[in-house]
């Protein structure tokens, strides 16, 4: 039972799949309309062609010798029809390069649009190769099938419909033959659509693994070389690379009995057209059909009728010829649309509270939280903190600090409790507007393929020349930009040959140091830097934090010795909590930790 | 092009079987047409019903074989085309995995990737269609060709007149559309890029609310590809068009001539009209085959790329071992200079010499040449002037596998992938459980392993974005100690670490790996202290080496860091 009714849910998704993809076309309604229209038209023209080298050769036929004139009048009309459809058939493939580049286009910007919504979650738990995997290989699996094969379908129809009617009228009985074998053929590319559905969908996933592993070990080649590990992991992307490929050829193994068998089908069919036109014409010579009856036939109505049922078997073959691709372009298109239907951050606050003068005070109450539901990671956490105040956060690794800072900007919820600023609940205001009030400097420096400029300017896009080179400046990477060759407009690579670590640290501080936001997080800002940069930078450090409510994980006593409030969190909770000298005399895990140095 | 073929010369064999099989099914089916016009012609008017049937049940017998024979053909081209690509893919990989530093930073990631990805799957469908098309179109085309030759001599020279301008049409054609095909695919590797550094930067992005900018900047590179594929396309169309029209200009001057030869008695108006039919066969074989060729431009270009990767030397190169020369130095770094873009020297005239089982500290500013000076020792470069020697050899006279079989490293940029905690430590070397349980304990991870549901199964996430900064650190040095090294290198690695662990840390090292000459580089003067030797560097040059306490009085510089450190630091 159930099963039965997974099967038609999934055939209704599978409907769904290509009624959506329909929709990408038919919105570019302005390049399909034309395109059909060419597509007739070229068609119609390159079969008047041959009507006019009969003429030709009529011509050429005349009683009392060949005559010229006509010969030439037909030739010279033959070649203004090809030439027409030559140039018909151009412009359709033009229209058609168009429409189907506008369709990707537009598929591609969704799903990266998309992408920017999701969850930080999401990013988590996806291969980056994965998710490049949409955007290259799945939308250029559409992308064939879209250019080559729809205008074929539509021609295909055009002729099928015709033949048909001209069939019609030459002989109703003959068109039996196709009352039968035509619903053969539907029932069995039915049948091995469904065969080969599964087949094509364990395909492009993995491919996507495949991708995704490629993507991983590349990222890693340089750990993966100084360990001399080439070999194993070759080996293990080999793994992979069966998957795939055995996926591969599983779906075009199982494809390829489709097109072929239905052409057998099709052939069979004028076989019977043959063998049943023949009988019918002999019982019409002999008499038993009388002239008028409906299964009257002459000699040349059997050969019409065959040229006929060609053209429209002709179609047939290539609609079950396209439906293989039409396979692989359905799976694509259903892990695209698996993507640009994730569920997205939840939507803010239909009538948000407005947020612009930012005070920075900010109260956690009662919050508990984990990422899974069953795993808590903070448990009934109350912290107020005052516009200004710094925060320290403190704690064995994996204890939750990281966890306050995706509370604080939002990249997830809370399951209960309540989290204000400036004494507004967090959930009734707008995720751009609350994160515009952090700037923060993270563990993991991120830099893009841009230049040294453009990539401190990226905190704030109207800052001017000046106040770049200043937080620069600040942040005492200036020198050393100025001394590459080609300064502020140095592009940056991915393995950064020109850029230590330490120094793209500096970069996204003098990024955030252009920042006006009103509360800042630093998350082991300066864990790649220096200890005599980190001391020379420490007075735009401290400017940086005047006047704006920090949050602070870091292992530098002095910065933690300064603030405000320390929270000491393990093991999901706020344990401690106090400044310095509070906690000393507390006695408890800072103090231990306090003294242990001196140990 | 060649490239690919020597690579499908492994499955020639098959190959040949498959078209020889297609042959034969495209061949049964081409005879259809010829049994239907005979059964129309000739056997009807018999009015003999037996004739007729048993006409239609030799028509039925070849359709099965055309079956039959598309059906195991088709097949076997999905095997010998995902075969191909199997092998293709795996030596490209391969390959990228053994390209130097150098060599990566010029391909750039991104682009290697849609190489393995993009590139390969087009030339894999270009492998799999030429053997399901590649067979009809010229049989259609040669058979056609010959039997026009056969009936009229002068016709059929007047339509073969036509073939090389098409041929030339076509060549021209292909000419541009293989750069065009191969900027196709750069964009394709711009795009790459911006996804990927997105899915990595996203909660910068996010915090700085810059999905706008984001979108824009990717729109941009999707316009870019879009206005690419679009103008090779558009390129490439004109090819069908072209020869759709040359052959009908030929058919247009066949008649011309033939009414001439027909007034002249040299032909009959049969023969022109059974002329024209093998024509339209010819013309759709023409188009067909230009198909092919659109498809071929664009192989073309991505077995370029392809090939570009796996033909590109490699640039390790290993020289003779010379007689050894026998101290006990362990490595020894004699007058090294390096530069990176050959501009400014990145190390200069480095000389140090490293005894077995002596550790090494190096420290100095961001910048200072640190971890270049440790790339250099693992050979990710080669000196620019200078040597370096370890046991007495050349560095250069070491295999990739000497080499790294000496080392345990744990680089700055960790590399965590995917797998299981064990697997992460193990990285696929023939480590037992026992010595993998061990290098956790020195590393001071296997507290917090076991802490975790499954313990070492535990699974991580890609780039351990599952586990905490300083985990990922404790699994990395447990990784680079695993396998005892002769040499361990530490770069950076315990800068996540809290005082405690990494004081704890030392000394399990050095209770430990006692017979390790080790190597850390660190920011923190506590990290170094108590190496026995200390290297300081700044800008690329040495201004300080020796011991702690002689540092602190030889070397202002170091003094000023120790003293800036002065106070400590406190926790994770």
């Amino acid at each position: 039972m159930t099963d039965n009714k997974n099967k038609k849910k999934r055939s209704a998704e599978r409907r769904g799949i290509a009624i959506r993809l329909g929709g990408y076309v038919i919105r570019q309604w302005t390049l399909f309309i034309p395109a059909l229209i060419f597509t007739l038209l070229s068609n119609q023209l390159s079969l008047l062609g041959p009507r006019y080298s009969g003429a030709a050769i009529d011509a050429i036929e005349a009683a009392g010798g060949v005559n010229f004139p006509e010969v030439w009048k037909n030739v010279i009309i033959m070649i203004i029809c090809y030439a027409l459809s030559a140039l018909l058939s151009y412009l359709l493939a033009v229209v058609m390069i168009h429409l189907s580049q506008r369709i990707i286009y537009r598929m591609r910007k969704e799903l990266f649009e998309k992408l920017n919504t999701l969850p930080v979650g999401y990013f988590d738990k996806n291969a980056t190769g994965d998710i490049i995997s949409h955007l290259s290989y799945d939308v250029d699996t559409i992308n064939s099938t879209l250019s080559h094969d729809l205008v074929q379908v539509m021609t295909s129809i055009y002729t099928v419909i015709g033949s048909l009617i001209f069939m019609w009228q030459i002989s109703k009985p003959m068109i039996l033959i196709f009352v039968f074998t035509v619903p053969v053929s539907i029932l069995f590319t039915k049948f091995r659509s469904t065969k080969v559905r599964p087949l094509f969908r364990l395909r492009s996933k993995r491919y996507g693994e495949l991708n995704g592993y490629a993507e991983e070990m590349l990222s890693g080649a340089r750990s993966i070389q100084a360990y001399g590990r080439q070999e194993v992991i070759c080996g293990r992307f080999n793994k992979r690379n069966d998957a795939a490929m055995d996926a591969c050829y599983n779906a075009d193994y199982n494809a390829a009995l489709l097109y072929p068998t239905i052409n057998l089908i099709n052939n069979i069919s004028i076989s019977l057209v043959a063998v049943f036109g023949g009988i019918l014409y002999m019982y019409s010579q002999s008499g038993t059909v009388a002239a008028g009856s409906i299964f009257f036939i002459s000699l040349g109505g059997v050969a019409q009728f065959v040229q006929y049922s060609r053209k429209f078997a002709g179609p047939i073959n290539e609609f079950s010829n396209i439906l293989h691709e039409f396979q692989s372009a359905i799976s694509a298109a259903e892990r695209v649309f698996r993507v640009l239907d994730e569920e997205p951050e939840p939507e803010d606050d239909p009538n948000p509270v407005e947020f612009n003068v930012v005070k920075g005070n900010i109260d956690f109450e009662n919050i508990t939280f984990g990422y899974v539901p069953e795993k808590t990671i903070i448990k009934n956490v109350t912290i107020n903190v005052k516009s200004g105040q710094t925060i320290a956060i403190v704690g064995p690794t994996g204890a939750g600090k990281t966890t306050v800072i995706n509370l604080l900007m939002r990249f997830y919820d809370p399951q209960s409790g309540e989290i204000r600023m400036d004494s507004l609940p967090a959930l009734k205001i707008k995720r751009s507007d609350l994160r515009k009030a952090y700037t923060m400097v993270l563990q993991d420096t991120w830099l893009f393929h841009g230049t040294i400029y453009e990539n401190i300017v990226y905190g704030r896009e109207d800052a001017t020349p000046e106040q770049v080179y200043e937080a620069a400046k600040s942040a005492k990477i200036h020198n050393f930009i100025e001394s590459l060759p080609d300064g502020y407009d140095t592009v940056i690579t991915d393995d950064g040959v020109n850029i230590s670590k330490g120094q793209r640290q500096l970069i996204t501080i003098a990024r955030a140091m252009l920042s006006d936001a009103p509360m800042l997080i630093l998350d082991e800002a300066t864990s790649n830097v220096d200890s005599r940069t980190e001391l020379q930078i420490q007075d735009a450090m401290n400017c940086l934090m005047k006047n704006r409510t920090c949050f602070v994980i870091a292992h530098r006593l002095s910065t933690i010795q300064n603030a405000d409030t320390i929270l000491v969190v393990r093991d999901g909770a706020v344990t401690e909590q106090g400044n310095h000298d509070e906690l000393i005399k507390l006695g408890g895990f800072y103090s231990t930790l306090y003294n242990s140095q001196f140990k | 092009m060649k490239h690919i073929l020597a690579y499908l010369k492994k499955y020639r064999f098959r190959m040949a079987v498959g078209f020889l099989i297609k042959t034969i099914g495209t061949l049964a089916e081409l005879v259809l047409p010829f049994i239907l016009t005979h059964i129309l012609e000739n056997v009807i008017v018999t009015l003999k019903i037996n004739k007729v049937i048993s006409y239609g049940i030799l028509m039925v017998a070849f359709s099965i074989i055309a079956c039959v024979g598309n059906i195991v053909a088709n097949r076997m081209a999905a095997r010998v085309s995902t075969d191909f690509s199997r092998a293709l893919r795996k030596d490209l990989f391969s390959k990228t995995l053994y390209l130097s530093a150098r060599e990566t930073d010029r391909f750039t990631i991104p682009s290697l990737e849609s190489r393995i990805t993009t590139d390969t799957y087009n030339v894999h469908n270009f492998v799999n269609m030429i053997q399901r098309m590649g067979v009809r179109a010229p049989i259609l085309l040669i058979g056609g060709i010959g039997i026009t030759l056969f009936m009229d001599k002068i016709l059929a020279l007047v339509m073969i007149a036509t073939l090389p301008i098409i041929f030339i049409t076509v060549y021209s054609v292909s000419k541009k559309g293989v750069p065009l095909y191969i900027g196709v695919q750069k964009s394709v590797d711009s795009m790459v890029r911006v996804v990927r550094e997105d899915t990595q930067g996203i909660r910068v992005i996010k915090a700085l609310s810059k999905n706008e900018y984001e979108n824009r900047r990717y729109d941009k590179v999707n316009r870019e590809l879009s206005k690419k594929e679009r103008h090779a396309g558009v390129i490439m169309s004109t090819v069908n068009p072209i020869m759709t029209l040359l052959m009908n200009l030929g058919i247009a001057g066949v008649v011309a001539v033939a009414a001439f030869q027909v007034a002249n008695g040299k032909s009959s108006a049969a023969t022109v009209i059974a002329f024209m039919q093998y024509f339209t066969l010819i013309s759709m074989a023409m188009m067909s085959l230009s198909r092919m060729f659109v498809m071929y431009t664009k192989c073309a270009a991505s077995a370029n790329r392809i090939f570009e990767v796996i033909n590109n030397p490699d640039d390790f190169y290993i020289t003779e071992k010379s007689e050894a020369v026998t101290d006990d130095s362990h490595f020894v770094f004699d007058n090294v200079s390096f530069s990176y873009l050959g501009k400014k020297d990145n190390l200069k005239n480095l000389s140090l010499t490293v005894k077995k089982g002596e550790s090494l500290g190096v420290i100095g500013a961001t910048g200072s040449g640190k971890t270049t000076f440790l790339k250099l020792l693992l050979r990710f470069y080669d000196t620019d002037s200078g040597e370096i020697r370890i046991n007495g050899q050349k560095l250069s006279s070491y295999s990739r596998e000497e080499l790294t079989s000496m080392f345990g490293v744990c680089l700055q940029n960790d590399f965590i992938y995917a797998d299981t905690i064990k697997e992460n430590i193990c990285f696929g070397r023939e480590i037992t459980d026992e010595d993998i349980i061990k290098a956790a304990k020195i590393a001071q991870a296997d507290d917090f392993i076991t802490s975790f549901e499954g313990g070492y199964d535990y699974m991580l996430s890609s780039k351990g974005t599952n586990i905490s900064g300083g985990q990922r650190q404790r699994i990395l040095i447990a990784r680079a100690i695993a396998a005892r090294p002769e040499i361990l290198i530490l770069d950076d690695s315990s800068s996540a670490l809290d005082y405690k662990t990494d004081a704890a840390l030392r000394l399990a090292l050095s209770k430990e790996l006692s017979n390790s000459t080790v190597i850390t580089i660190a920011q923190r003067v506590s990290s170094v202290k108590s190496c026995d030797n200390i290297l300081v560097l700044e800008n690329g040059e040495v201004i300080g080496y020796g011991k702690h306490e002689d540092l602190l009085i030889n070397c202002p510089e170091y003094k000023e860091i120790s003293d800036s450190q002065m106070g400590g630091v406190l926790v994770d």
